[in-house]
């Protein structure tokens, strides 16, 4: 690593010789070896997944949620620390309410994502701040139709049909290039996302993994909410169908 | 100093204003218990001061997925107050838990709003009413602007406790069916508009299951102003013009 004891990397707020804020780049590290988190846009609305790796056996099944509510139109799934995660929602959350009381109407997902953006920004600019280390996939449903972002640890944000974070993301991305989005619904997207998590899951490194999907959807009434238990179950069994007729080529 | 100057010192003075009197003011609401929930009822007049300015203002709402709120006294408070409740609400909903909050939660929370605002000489000027059922469990509440809060069968607030409760009182019984029920509190709305000069003839009935809220199009009822009692109205009270 080329930046360790130049002396450079410690600041958050000191670019090195050649242009870059090393502090910025450890934080995106947080993220890249985080349980892979995917989004995809579908026809009629978003679907999010997460691949939650599981620390200790003992843990009680559904705890430490990776997806998260903001408002009733939009969602969540964080990457990375998850602590920090939560407070990038407990943001998102106030910021989506403070919207509506003052305009008397859902914050659209574009304003949100850039909000929430701005935020995560603002912590790379202050010696005495840390940046986040999760990346967030937003997904959303407002007048202008389904929406999904994502937000890096730097404060930006882009728009996309489809996104992945985390350990997986690079075969993921791969995986999600072969969908054909636009003429996809969400419900067999769910089943896409959930057989690319368990393809991309590595048995060999990681132990166990729970997989933590959510929807926003014309289904869903363009709120956005766990997806139900029966499907994920269905979702579950496909894709360990699919593994298994991998495994048998 | 003159009285302008006075008014602007005021002004600029840390003073606060409170509530002293209403402005847009609804009348009663009745509502009761039935085979399988709730029934709450009132009509759609808003008064400003003691003319009837507006002619639909809804004063019932369902609040989450168990409750149903309905308000008399000012409907500014009363829409206010929907907003905090509302924003609960949502919180409540973000935790996506599969938990949320049922009536009895709702009547106490509103039971501690009215109070503390009251404690601050600053009061929400409203009687509510608070129905629900959840899990099978009937509720039926009512708070008023000072926090006074219980529990019955049957409720009504302003007028509505003087001339429906004691028809309630007489009618209601456990086993109530929903046509019964809607024909009893009818009764109470028609008494309430022949007597109660702010109530006017548009109305609501709102119904509240297990199976969720279902709050009925405006409506009138048939009226019959022929009663000699009504013919001169005056006529026993002396004095009067």
């Amino acid at each position: 690593m080329s930046s360790i004891g130049t002396g450079y990397d410690l600041s958050v707020t000191t670019f090195s010789p050649d242009g870059r804020v090393f502090q910025i780049e450890y934080a995106a590290k947080a993220v890249d070896n985080s349980g892979t988190v995917i989004g995809i846009k579908c026809k009629d609305g978003v679907v999010m997944g997460v691949e939650k790796l599981v620390a200790s056996k003992m843990m009680l099944p559904g705890s430490n949620r990776r997806i998260h509510s903001v408002h009733r139109h939009s969602g969540m799934a964080v990457a990375g620390l998850a602590a920090d995660g939560r407070q990038i929602v407990a943001r998102a959350k106030s910021e989506a309410t403070n919207y509506e009381s003052l305009y008397g109407e859902a914050i659209p997902v574009k304003e949100l994502a850039e909000r929430v953006a701005s935020y995560v920004h603002l912590c790379t600019l202050y010696w005495w701040l840390r940046p986040f280390g999760c990346g967030i996939i937003l997904g959303g449903y407002d007048r202008d139709g389904p929406q999904l972002y994502m937000i890096e640890p730097s404060g930006v944000s882009y728009r996309y049909f489809g996104a992945a974070i985390g350990k997986g993301r690079q075969a993921a991305k791969t995986e999600i290039e072969k969908l054909n989005l636009s003429e996809m619904t969400c419900r067999q997207g769910i089943v896409e996302v959930a057989k690319i998590i368990y393809g991309i899951h590595d048995e060999a490194k990681d132990k166990g993994f729970e997989l933590e999907m959510s929807w926003v959807c014309e289904e869903s009434n363009r709120q956005h909410q766990k997806v139900p238990e029966d499907l994920l179950e269905e979702a579950k069994s496909a894709a360990k169908a699919a593994l298994e007729e991998m495994d048998a080529d | 100093m003159s009285s302008v100057e006075l008014n602007h010192a005021n002004l600029l003075s840390s003073d606060s204003q409170r509530t002293q009197y209403p402005y847009v003011t609804g009348t009663s609401v009745v509502a009761l218990k039935y085979k399988d929930g709730i029934l709450m009822a009132s009509d759609m007049g808003g008064s400003y001061g003691s003319t009837l300015r507006y002619k639909s203002v809804e004063r019932i709402k369902p609040i989450g997925k168990h409750s149903l709120l309905g308000a008399s006294g000012e409907i500014s408070d009363f829409q206010e107050l929907m907003r905090t409740l509302d924003e609960l609400v949502l919180y409540d909903n973000m935790w996506d838990d599969g938990n949320s909050l049922g009536p009895k939660e709702v009547h106490n929370y509103l039971t501690r709003v009215m109070y503390n605002r009251r404690n601050k000489f600053n009061p929400l000027w409203n009687s509510l009413v608070l129905g629900g059922v959840k899990n099978g469990q009937k509720y039926l509440g009512t708070v008023s602007m000072i926090g006074v809060h219980f529990e019955d069968n049957h409720v009504a607030t302003g007028f509505g406790n003087h001339l429906a409760r004691p028809i309630l009182r007489e009618e209601w019984h456990e086993n109530l069916s929903f046509e019964d029920g809607v024909k009893i509190l009818e009764k109470c709305m028609r008494v309430l508009l022949y007597r109660d000069r702010s109530a006017i003839n548009k109305l609501q009935i709102a119904k509240i299951t297990d199976e969720g809220v279902t709050i009925s199009q405006p409506y009138s009822l048939k009226t019959f102003w022929g009663f000699s009692a009504f013919l001169n109205p005056t006529a026993g009270a002396e004095g009067s013009w």
